[in-house]
């Protein structure tokens, strides 16, 4: 090599003197040409200048694996110099995947124990930053002997670097525990930071070493208050407050230590208190100590008065001009939502402001905790805020905030119809960004709310004339308008406007939307299928709808010309049956909740009573099937097939209907679930001066060895009857006999028809989820007739 | 922990990149880019957290940046460290990148903002030498100002005693020696940073 070798700060200004980005890359590599020619001539005395300018072309992106083995003779050299590049330069370019990096494990040993300090510090710390399992193994116990060694800079590296190992190699942990103790006596800072972290990372991952440093709590209390009692030192305060780093990884560690354990925090709730009360809130060190103070607070068994004041502290927050600041505090709150339900909700109002903003994190966190927030209560208000948001929220929220607001709706709908109106008005705003099942979950409901057919029909229909760009409405509409169609054109339907529609006008809508290319091919086969059922609703001749399937019998859609030419068929060669295929639909099985189950029992119920004076509706055969619903497997209501087209068969089988008679038994009390020692148990009163009017009381009693939580009971009736579920006196039954739930049910029976209840629990027990559905048919004689 | 601490100008190039927790050089080069487009969206008055993007981690890390100037610090972390706190570390990063290096550099710039990135430029060893004595292995090692000045000179009296190839190392002591300490700024005030310098007359 000729010329001498450029410095590092000489490479560094020739590569910002490139113009161009071919430039830079042709200085890099005629510089990297030369590195690597002194690496192949061994040149001692330059290596830590070459080794400095390939780690810095490294950082701009460029290949630099050559240079490992040069950190390998760097680091054995015993000149400083050498070391600290050869070191950087094991931290940057070595790390496990290559078997070079055992080779440095007999360097950092060497220079672990020959006792200068920052040597020793260059090698702790790489260490502590590619160190594999094999390396923590090996140097383990040299890492141990420097944690009391007299100097405080060998130690608090010493310290951090056993977190390493005990991360890498959680067996060696025994090794560092017995050091804790003494080091928490330090008064050097840093020591004790690290001190904090090896304690607080021993704990997390063993509970011996938790229940270990329990005892150790009134000396964490003793050091906290003595920083928050110092005055202003210059050393280590920032802001006024002391050494908040410090500050927060204690309270931290308390936090781990004082979770369920009693004792530990009681220990600290005096010293939570003064801390969260005297901290000078007005620069971002005190509120880092405060926020992790509040977050304490929370997270041990503390006074129910700290409590509410640590929620307080977070509302205060929530008003702060400073972003950041609302940011922590909506994290913090959505943290607490789960434990302390209440205590949040009082700042429902300031976490519904926060949707507003216009910073994408803030509001991306107000979202997630204003849905934590919803319940029972507040669904109604809380909807109308959340829908506005979806309005005018970014659109990576929108698919969230839809979600999230059909789910609320779906658990605490007050009424069939408000439920009805949010999905749709979700449908409309944001309606691509739904889930999938979405549409299902909608035709579900529909279908199972006969009252709301015509009212939903003529919105959907409206909804759709509007808009048929959004698919999910767009296929739900079809669908409504196959099914209800002749709801649609009959008129006056009192809870909306009057819109008369005609004919005609339903048929070219659903043709539009057939033929639209911003139709899917789903929503295509939707609305084929609907203006199929529309030739059995409407009054007038199905010329249009034939033409319209038989053109789509050559559709190149292979579903959708399927479907074509088995309707075509219907029309030519199956026309007297074509009635009985279309009928309206009978509601799909679902597993789901209340709302379901309920309509579905009504619809059965409904089903049942209507078929009796309509002898001709060859579906009585599918009513039987529905009717395993209601009577269960013990019932023999078996019948093949669906589409049994004979009526007088049908209406044979309807009265063959057996019906489960009722058992005689006393008034008094019925039991009816029993299950590992919780028991259900029905009471009834009939009130005399209303024979409609039945009174039970469901009592819930536990006598097995676990608590019963989150009890919910959920009943439904046959259609004649009336049923109204009071509030329950709790969701908990503690074990061994604790005080027992109980709910009131009303049940009205004008008909005076036979009592039959089908009940659904969920529940906790012994720490598993429980679910149970039943029915019950026994119910005494009298409590109907 | 910390997962890695990236240091950019406005142009997304790198300035300094130190990660904690090893990922293949390519992945590197593209959390760099994917950091830098994601921090760049951001305006100046929002708040200074970030979810992490997809290559970093999963949902538990998020990024906590600071812009100054010419430079975006950024620090990925996960849900163990506080984030107030880390916006505190971030700050104090820039004082000892400022202070420390002034005792290497053998002409001052009079525009502050210049100096602070080229600084970081030109001695880009000596910024991680700094790093190392403040975050280690992805935990904070030490705030303490007074204990990590001290630390790094006295790595550099060790580097100065072993002689050296050129005379820049002589020229970098007398230099030192010759600096008039009145000219290192007393107040920084960059955006909305306000830092007083402490007096740092003993090492010199």
């Amino acid at each position: 090599m000729v010329a001498p070798s450029l410095k590092l700060q000489d490479l560094i200004e020739e590569i910002r003197a490139a113009k161009t980005q071919a430039q830079e890359r042709e200085v890099i590599q005629k510089e990297c040409a030369h590195i690597r020619a002194s690496f192949r001539d061994g040149d001692p005395l330059h290596r830590h200048r070459q080794l400095a300018k390939l780690l810095y072309v490294h950082m701009l992106g460029y290949p630099a694996h050559f240079g490992q083995m040069e950190c390998l003779k760097l680091i054995a050299s015993p000149r400083f110099t050498d070391k600290r590049v050869g070191y950087l330069g094991a931290m940057l370019l070595l790390d496990e995947r290559q078997d070079a990096h055992l080779l440095i494990t007999n360097s950092i040993k060497n220079d672990l124990s020959q006792g200068i300090q920052p040597v020793q510090g260059l090698a702790l710390c790489t260490l502590s930053t590619m160190g594999s399992a094999e390396m923590c193994q090996d140097l383990a116990t040299e890492v141990e002997k420097l944690l009391l060694q007299p100097s405080p800079y060998v130690r608090k590296k010493a310290i951090l670097t056993a977190v390493h190992i005990i991360r890498k190699v959680p067996e060696l942990s025994n090794i560092f525990l017995p050091s804790c103790a003494q080091l928490l006596h330090e008064r050097h800072h840093g020591v004790l930071l690290g001190t904090i972290t090896l304690i607080t990372e021993l704990c997390e991952r063993s509970p011996a070493a938790l229940r270990h440093f329990q005892k150790v709590v009134p000396q964490l209390v003793q050091i906290l208050r003595t920083l928050v009692t110092t005055g202003y030192s210059t050393e280590h305060s920032i802001s006024g407050v002391s050494d908040p780093f410090l500050q927060v990884q204690i309270l931290r560690l308390l936090r781990i230590l004082g979770r369920n354990h009693e004792e530990s925090s009681e220990a600290m709730n005096d010293l939570l208190a003064q801390v969260a009360t005297n901290t000078d809130t007005s620069r971002n060190a005190g509120n880092a100590v405060l926020f992790e103070t509040v977050l304490t607070i929370m997270d041990i068994h503390s006074a129910a008065g700290l409590r509410v004041l640590a929620v307080n502290i977070l509302g205060r927050f929530l008003l702060n001009s400073d972003k950041n600041i609302r940011y922590v505090a909506l994290m913090s709150l959505l943290r607490l939502v789960q434990s302390d339900h209440s205590a949040v909700q009082r700042h429902r109002p300031t976490v519904v402001d926060c949707l507003q903003e216009t910073d994408a994190s803030l509001s991306r966190r107000a979202l997630e905790l204003s849905l934590a927030l919803v319940n029972s209560s507040n669904v109604r208000a809380m909807t109308r805020e959340l829908q506005a948001f979806l309005e005018s929220c970014p659109p990576d929220l929108r698919a969230d905030c839809a979600s999230g607001i059909l789910l609320a709706a779906e658990r605490f709908a007050p009424t069939k119809r408000w439920h009805m109106d949010t999905i749709l008005h979700v449908l409309t705003t944001a309606g691509t960004y739904v889930r999938d099942d979405a549409v299902a979950n909608l035709t579900q409901l529909i279908a199972g709310a006969q009252e709301l057919h015509a009212y939903s029909v003529r919105r959907l229909y409206s909804a759709l004339a509007e808009d048929i760009s959004q698919q999910p409405l767009v296929q739900v509409a079809a669908w409504c308008i196959g099914e209800y169609g002749d709801l649609l054109l009959e008129g006056n339907c009192e809870e909306t406007e009057p819109l008369q529609v005609e004919e005609e006008e339903v048929l070219a809508l659903l043709e539009k939307v057939l033929q639209s290319h911003m139709s899917l091919p789903a929503t295509r086969g939707y609305a084929l299928t609907a203006l199929m059922k529309l030739s059995t609703r409407l009054r007038g001749d199905n010329k249009r709808i034939r033409q319209v399937v038989s053109i789509y019998g050559s559709c190149l859609d292979v579903e959708l010309q399927q479907r074509a030419v088995e309707y075509n068929a219907l029309f030519r060669k199956y026309d007297h049956i074509r009635a009985a295929i279309l009928e309206k639909m009978p509601l799909v099985e679902r597993g789901g909740p209340q709302v379901g189950e309920e309509a579905k029992e009504s619809k059965a119920a409904a089903k049942l009573s209507e078929a009796a004076p309509v002898p001709t509706e060859p579906q009585a055969s599918k009513l039987l099937d529905l009717l395993d619903l209601l009577d269960g497997p013990s019932e023999d209501a078996q019948h093949p097939s669906p589409l049994d087209p004979s009526p007088g068969g049908a209406l044979v089988q309807l009265l063959d209907l057996p019906c489960a008679p009722p058992r005689p038994a006393p008034i008094p009390n019925l039991k009816v679930f029993e299950r590992e020692g919780v028991q259900l148990n029905l009471s009834f009163i009939r009130p005399p001066g209303t024979p409609a009017l039945l009174l039970i009381t469901v009592t819930v009693t536990n006598s097995s060895g676990g608590d019963v939580t989150h009890f919910i009971c959920q009943a439904a009736v046959p259609k004649s009857f009336q049923l109204q579920l009071q509030a329950p006196s709790g969701n908990t039954v503690p074990a061994r006999g604790g005080l027992p739930i109980t709910q009131l049910f009303r049940i009205l029976n004008p008909n005076k028809a036979p009592l039959r209840l089908k009940l659904r629990l969920t529940y906790n027990h012994f720490g598993q989820p429980v679910q149970e559905i039943f029915e019950v048919n026994n119910v005494p004689v009298e409590t109907w007739q | 922990m910390i997962q890695a601490i990236l240091v950019f100008n406005n142009h997304g190039k790198p300035r300094l990149v130190r990660f904690y927790q090893h990922f293949p050089e390519e992945i590197q080069q593209q959390i760099v880019r994917e950091t830098f487009h994601l921090v760049l969206k951001r305006d100046d008055n929002i708040c200074n957290f970030l979810e992490g993007g997809s290559l970093i981690g999963g949902s538990d890390y998020k990024l906590i940046y600071r812009h100054y100037a010419t430079l975006y610090f950024v620090f990925c972390v996960d849900s163990s460290e506080s984030e107030l706190g880390i916006l505190d570390l971030i700050q104090h990063l820039l004082i000892f990148f400022l202070i420390a290096p002034k005792v290497f550099v053998e002409t001052l710039d009079k525009c502050f903002e210049n100096v602070c990135e080229l600084d970081l430029i030109f001695h880009m060893d000596k910024v991680h030498y700094i790093l190392q004595e403040v975050v280690m292995g992805g935990m904070v090692l030490e705030t303490n100002m007074n204990e990590i000045v001290a630390q790094i000179e006295a790595q550099n009296r060790l580097e100065k005693s072993e002689g050296g190839l050129s005379a820049a190392p002589a020229r970098a002591v007398s230099a030192v020696k010759n600096i008039n300490l009145p000219e290192i700024p007393r107040n920084i005030n960059i955006g909305d940073l306000n830092i007083k310098v402490p007096n740092l007359s003993q090492f010199v």
